[in-house]
């Protein structure tokens, strides 16, 4: 686990409802508010997607959403900044693959 | 469409500061932010701040951080979160993306752009392995997320930055096996490196990466020794163990929507590149366009949150919330504050630059 | 600016002794005496507020080096834990008959504790002997830097200015 529970600055980590994420189909317990960029580190998963080309791994980069390198495809929607995006209970995140693809059925409706 | 008497693009130290003026001098604001939670950069920085006691020094950047949440919150001002502004056109709209759905127009009289800086990168042969991050890529996973991005880190960069997130990296508990700086002397204040010197960490002056070694994942770190004309000195190579490589290498103004707007730039290498012109009072070419923060060249968090007071007073008065008088009395002394914090050995490099952008500004700007 | 501090990241003991605050050898040796390792001209003054009687003098331009009264220092340690550089520090040359005591800031976890044995290190973190801890202070008012107290051999009196992080 890599969280950080005591600091000397930030004192003690504050209590936090436990969430519930599926990554790649495995569930990961994450807590409720946090990126999910940060959930997938506290994890120890480092690789968040394969280039469309060379397939070679990405991670995070910038972590403030201004590179896209974490990139992944979240409750079927691709490209989405996993840095700046907090986790829900049932998300699922999944590596993806070049430059993802739409699934179909989770009808993404912005009205 | 949503009609403001002053827009504010960006809720960092700046932004936050600019809101805090002129919603007390009576102006309508809107505080405009794409993140999930407001204070930029701020609340990364669990160290205490330096300047003058008097201007908050001291005090830990985060706490400085809550108390402007806290006066934001208490003066009332509007400020929308999860919007990103995506299009500045006419001087006044902004188009703004709200919880990447929504899509609202704002119309306001008078705009700040606030929006800060960006990280800068440096490319070498395993820089886009996992592990490879900016400094404050790095910050914002262990200040804010409070986990490690890794267990043993080589940073390079011996600025403010690269140590002071080295130090902080010591602080969550990760190793820091290298400072690495490309120049013959280190960039940083001195009492920034004493402290994670007598934690062991050594600093390679005259050294760079040469490339970062693993399968998917950093593994390892190679450095190189440079010359005096910056060149790789072949056999000079040596392999650090590492899993994570923080780059430290500057910040660059993120000054999208100024380009968008019209306003004219000139290029200042000492505040990190392509920077809006503005005069005095933080205002650009274009007449209700101001700038404060980052945006208007990179400095620090102190720099920034007078330069929004500044920009904010100005803002007000140009509204008829101020008179003349009273913006030229507040002005004169967050100036004086200004001055103070770009002085000394470090400073004056920033204040020559500045006043050479405040002369242009003065050439250029009615 | 040239010499160790911009080489090594630590000033070494002719860049410090060229400082105002820096005390001479016989000020040294006299009692407890706060030690202000600060030698560049940057914007900062929280020490000169922090002492509680005043004899750290700052001043204007904010950017001048920190000139401490010795004679009027009582070696609290306010002004330890209020330097944004953690570059402040207490020498008691007299503690013991073979001992001196040093007070220095700490940010890190875990703390020690009283009468725990730490390694106590010199500027380049390097272990110079080993060292008891007295006692360790993080009072509310300090903001969370504590400021721990070791007893350790005089003849390490000028080399030694931290400990050693300890395992967690």
């Amino acid at each position: 686990m890599n969280r950080v529970p005591h600091h000397p600055i930030l004192g003690d980590e504050p209590p936090a409802k436990e969430v519930q994420i599926f990554v790649d189909g495995r569930p990961v317990a994450a807590r409720e508010g946090e990126m999910i960029a940060a959930a997938l580190i506290a994890n120890g998963i480092f690789k968040f997607r394969y280039t469309p080309h060379a397939h070679k791994p990405r991670g995070v980069y910038c972590a403030i959403g201004r590179c896209t390198d974490c990139v992944m495809t979240v409750d079927g929607v691709p490209n989405i900044r996993t840095c700046i995006t907090q986790v829900r209970d049932g998300m699922r995140v999944d590596t993806q693959h070049g430059m993802g693809a739409w699934q179909k059925g989770d009808g993404h409706d912005p009205n | 469409m949503t009609q403001t008497d002053l827009a504010i693009v960006g809720a960092g130290p700046a932004g936050l500061c600019a809101a805090i003026e002129a919603k007390r001098a009576g102006a309508d604001v809107l505080l405009i932010d794409e993140n999930a939670r407001p204070g930029g950069q701020l609340f990364k920085q669990i160290h205490k701040f330096f300047g003058s006691r008097a201007h908050k020094a001291g005090t830990r950047g985060m706490n400085i951080g809550t108390e402007l949440l806290d006066q934001t919150r208490e003066l009332g001002i509007n400020v929308w979160l999860g919007s990103e502004v995506l299009g500045l056109q006419n001087g006044h709209d902004l188009w703004v993306v709200r919880n990447r759905v929504q899509t609202e127009m704002v119309r306001a009289k008078k705009i700040i752009l606030a929006t800060g800086a960006t990280e800068n990168a440096l490319a070498f042969p395993g820089w886009e392995l996992p592990g490879v991050m900016g400094a404050g890529a790095a910050q914002t996973l262990i200040n804010v997320s409070r986990v490690l991005p890794g267990r043993r880190v080589v940073t390079v960069g011996s600025g403010n930055v690269g140590v002071i997130v080295s130090y902080q990296l010591l602080q969550a508990g990760a190793e820091v096996a290298a400072i690495v700086e490309a120049l013959p002397a280190l960039g940083g204040y001195g009492v920034h490196t004493a402290k994670v010197r007598r934690a062991g960490v050594p600093f390679y002056t005259s050294h760079t990466v040469r490339r970062a070694i693993g399968a998917e994942r950093v593994e390892a770190v190679e450095l190189v020794a440079l010359d005096a004309s910056f060149k790789q000195v072949p056999g000079t190579e040596r392999v650090l163990g590492a899993d994570t490589l923080c780059l430290a290498t500057g910040l660059t103004p993120l000054t999208e929507l100024a380009w968008l707007a019209g306003c004219k730039f000139d290029f200042v290498p000492a505040l990190g590149g392509h920077l809006p012109i503005h005069d005095c009072a933080m205002r650009t070419t274009q007449k209700d366009i101001f700038v404060a923060g980052d945006i208007a060249g990179v400095e620090e968090a102190s720099t920034a949150m007078e330069e929004g007071r500044l920009a904010g007073v100005n803002a007000a008065a140009d509204l008829g919330y101020l008179t003349e008088a009273e913006a030229r009395a507040r002005s004169s002394e967050i100036w004086e504050s200004l001055n103070a914090l770009r002085s000394g050995c470090f400073g004056s490099k920033r204040r020559e630059a500045k006043d050479y952008m405040l002369r242009k500004g003065k050439e250029v700007i009615a | 600016m040239s010499g160790s501090l911009k080489k090594t990241g630590a000033p070494s003991l002719e860049e410090l002794a060229a400082s105002p605050a820096f005390p001479s050898e016989e000020q040294f040796k006299r009692g407890p005496v706060a030690v202000i390792e600060c030698v560049e001209e940057i914007p900062c003054n929280p020490c000169e507020s922090s002492c509680p009687r005043g004899v750290i003098r700052v001043g204007e331009p904010i950017t001048n080096l920190p000139v401490i009264d010795l004679d009027g220092c009582v070696a609290c340690g306010a002004c330890v834990a209020a330097c944004p550089g953690l570059a402040i520090y207490i020498k008691d040359y007299t503690y013991g008959p073979d001992t001196a005591s040093i007070s220095f800031p700490y940010e890190y976890l875990p703390l020690p504790k009283a009468g725990d044995v730490v390694e106590v290190v010199d500027r380049y973190g390097g272990t110079v002997c080993k060292g008891t801890v007295l006692k360790v202070r993080s009072p509310k008012a300090y903001d969370r830097t504590a400021v721990v107290t070791v007893e350790y051999p005089k003849e390490f009196f000028y080399e030694a200015i931290s400990m050693k992080r300890l395992a967690c």
